[in-house]
């Protein structure tokens, strides 16, 4: 059991525009755990995990203040590399959205883009990456046929496996099972659970039974408020604050 | 049961005009089949023409077509493009955009007769290029322009914004993306938009008519600065010169058969590429 803080953001506020999105965050992400982040549509959640990768920055008018310090770097700096900073953290999306591209190449994308060249490897990584995304199996008779073909949970797994390719060490999750059914959900639960021992791992989810499933840490946002973090167990059994409580009965979101 | 009827009859007379207008396509593939099909031969198709234009056949004139076509895709698909990528990839929301839009707009409405007289002004006289493929290429080419540019913007607004999102979180760049990612989702619909350049340039006269078109040049055109017959200025020809009208208008015919057979298959290349491009986007 490692207590290695991954991800340590500090007084982070962030603006689109003239819209505080999110206020005054002080959270802390350990390595090798899964955080879960909840809280009504519109709470900052989504928009936290994209400061992570810095995907923030697509949008005009944005602007981050505070601190987010990951591998003793301020990422929020305008000198941070955000290349090596991306392929470090990456992101797996509410929609699965594999490229229109062989399996193989989806996964060897990521690879190339780098200035990788030896076939060899790349091929390696292909075969590790897909194993470790438990879809091996499925497709390694058809790395070349379109992954568009594949069903939901596979694609989506598809991009969980892209995602390793690139030697992340944390993984965003932003909603990753909004457009599945309960089996392929399942698996994807199942393949966070297994990836935690490697990395960390942030999950945004809409789905409370999901967060309490998977997670080792929740934290319940409200109106770009950090309203209560602690272990998942805390807050689903006997949550502080009385905004959670309402939060997680249903009262509101 | 009033309103039953009223709507009756307004759906008969939707479903008329609609006839209607497919009707007068039928007839105009029918006429030119029926008086050019005639004209068609071997000799017609490989030969050059004889006689003062009555007989022989239309050779150069396909060939010299072929040229301008080339020329005119090769001149405005890489600006076209550029152009396009820049609308929807890269460009700043600011008033510059609001201007290169409404230019590529009110450009695709400019009559093309107007095309044929800055051609002449510009390409041929201005700088010097003569009656030559290379000045009516680039008239051409700036014709087809809007063409070429709102069908690739299409086809990149097309492409879904996942798919760039994921690539920029894998560690892209921009350029990167676009190249990769962007581009080659988008190329068959930017191909959709090339062939149907293709036939506009084609089936154009006035755009060529004092820029690159002649009424008669013997064999081969030798280099772009040379002067060439083209298919709808042959035609145009055809019915407005020369002294033996009877057979003229046939070769006429022949001519416009030609023409309307390549923008046909042109044109039923361009749908189907569309069709397979939709159906492997749609899941």
């Amino acid at each position: 059991m490692s207590d290695e803080i991954k991800i340590k953001v500090s007084n982070l506020n962030f603006y689109y525009g003239k819209m505080q999105a999110l206020k005054n965050i002080n959270i802390d992400i350990m390595d090798k755990k899964i955080t879960a982040l909840i809280g009504p549509s519109g709470c900052g959640k989504s928009t936290l995990i994209r400061i992570f990768n810095r995907m923030c920055d697509l949008v005009i008018g944005a602007k981050a203040e505070g601190s987010v310090i990951f591998d003793g770097e301020n990422i929020l700096n305008s000198s941070i590399d955000i290349v090596k900073l991306r392929q470090k953290i990456g992101m797996v999306f509410q929609k699965p959205n594999p490229f229109p591209k062989t399996i193989f190449q989806n996964i060897a994308y990521g690879l190339e883009i780098n200035g990788c060249k030896d076939k060899s490897f790349i091929k390696f990584k292909v075969e590790e990456t897909l194993k470790k995304a438990a879809l091996w199996e499925d497709v390694k008779d058809r790395l070349n046929d379109s992954a568009l073909g594949l069903s939901g949970g596979q694609q989506q797994r598809l991009c969980i496996a892209r995602a390793l390719a690139v030697e992340a060490q944390v993984i965003l999750f932003d909603e990753p099972c909004a457009s599945l059914d309960p089996i392929s959900t399942a698996k994807i639960e199942e393949l966070i659970l297994e990836l935690q021992n490697n990395y960390a791992i942030i999950i945004v989810t809409h789905n409370m039974q999901q967060a309490s499933r998977v997670s080792d840490y929740t934290a319940f946002m409200y109106l770009g408020d950090l309203i209560e973090f602690g272990s998942t167990n805390q807050i689903f059994t006997v949550p502080k604050n009385p905004k959670t409580e309402e939060y997680l009965s249903g009262k509101f979101g | 049961m009033k309103n039953k009827i009223i709507q009756q009859f307004f759906f008969s007379l939707i479903t008329i005009s609609a006839l209607i207008t497919a009707l007068f396509l039928l007839i105009i593939i029918f006429f030119i089949f029926k008086n050019g099909f005639n004209a068609i031969s071997w000799e017609f198709i490989t030969s050059v023409p004889k006689n003062g234009m009555t007989a022989g056949g239309v050779s150069p004139a396909i060939i010299g077509s072929f040229c301008l076509v080339a020329a005119a895709i090769l001149f405005s698909l890489p600006l076209g493009l550029a152009c396009a990528v820049y609308l929807q990839e890269y460009s700043p929301k600011n008033y510059i955009v609001d201007i290169v839009k409404t230019g590529v707009s009110n450009l695709a409405s400019v009559p093309s007769v107007v095309f044929g007289l800055f051609g002449l002004a510009v390409f041929v006289k201005f700088f010097g290029f003569g009656v030559s493929i290379l000045s009516g290429g680039l008239t051409l080419a700036i014709l087809v322009l809007p063409n070429i540019i709102t069908t690739s913007q299409e086809a990149l607004s097309a492409v879904p914004y996942s798919f760039r999102e994921a690539s920029l979180a894998l560690g892209a760049t921009q350029w990167q993306t676009i190249r990769k990612v962007v581009l080659p989702a988008a190329l068959p619909g930017i191909l959709t938009g090339i062939i149907l350049s293709i036939g506009r340039a084609a089936g154009e006269t006035a755009p060529i008519m004092f820029t690159a078109a002649v009424f008669y040049k013997k064999g081969r055109p030798d280099s772009i600065m040379s002067e060439v017959m083209a298919l709808p200025y042959h035609i145009y020809a055809l019915m407005t010169e020369g002294v033996n009208p009877e057979k003229q208008t046939v070769i006429a015919y022949g001519c416009a058969l030609i023409l309307l057979v390549l923008v046909a298959v042109l044109s039923s290349l361009a749908v189907f590429i569309r069709n397979k491009y939709r159906s492997s986007y749609e899941r």
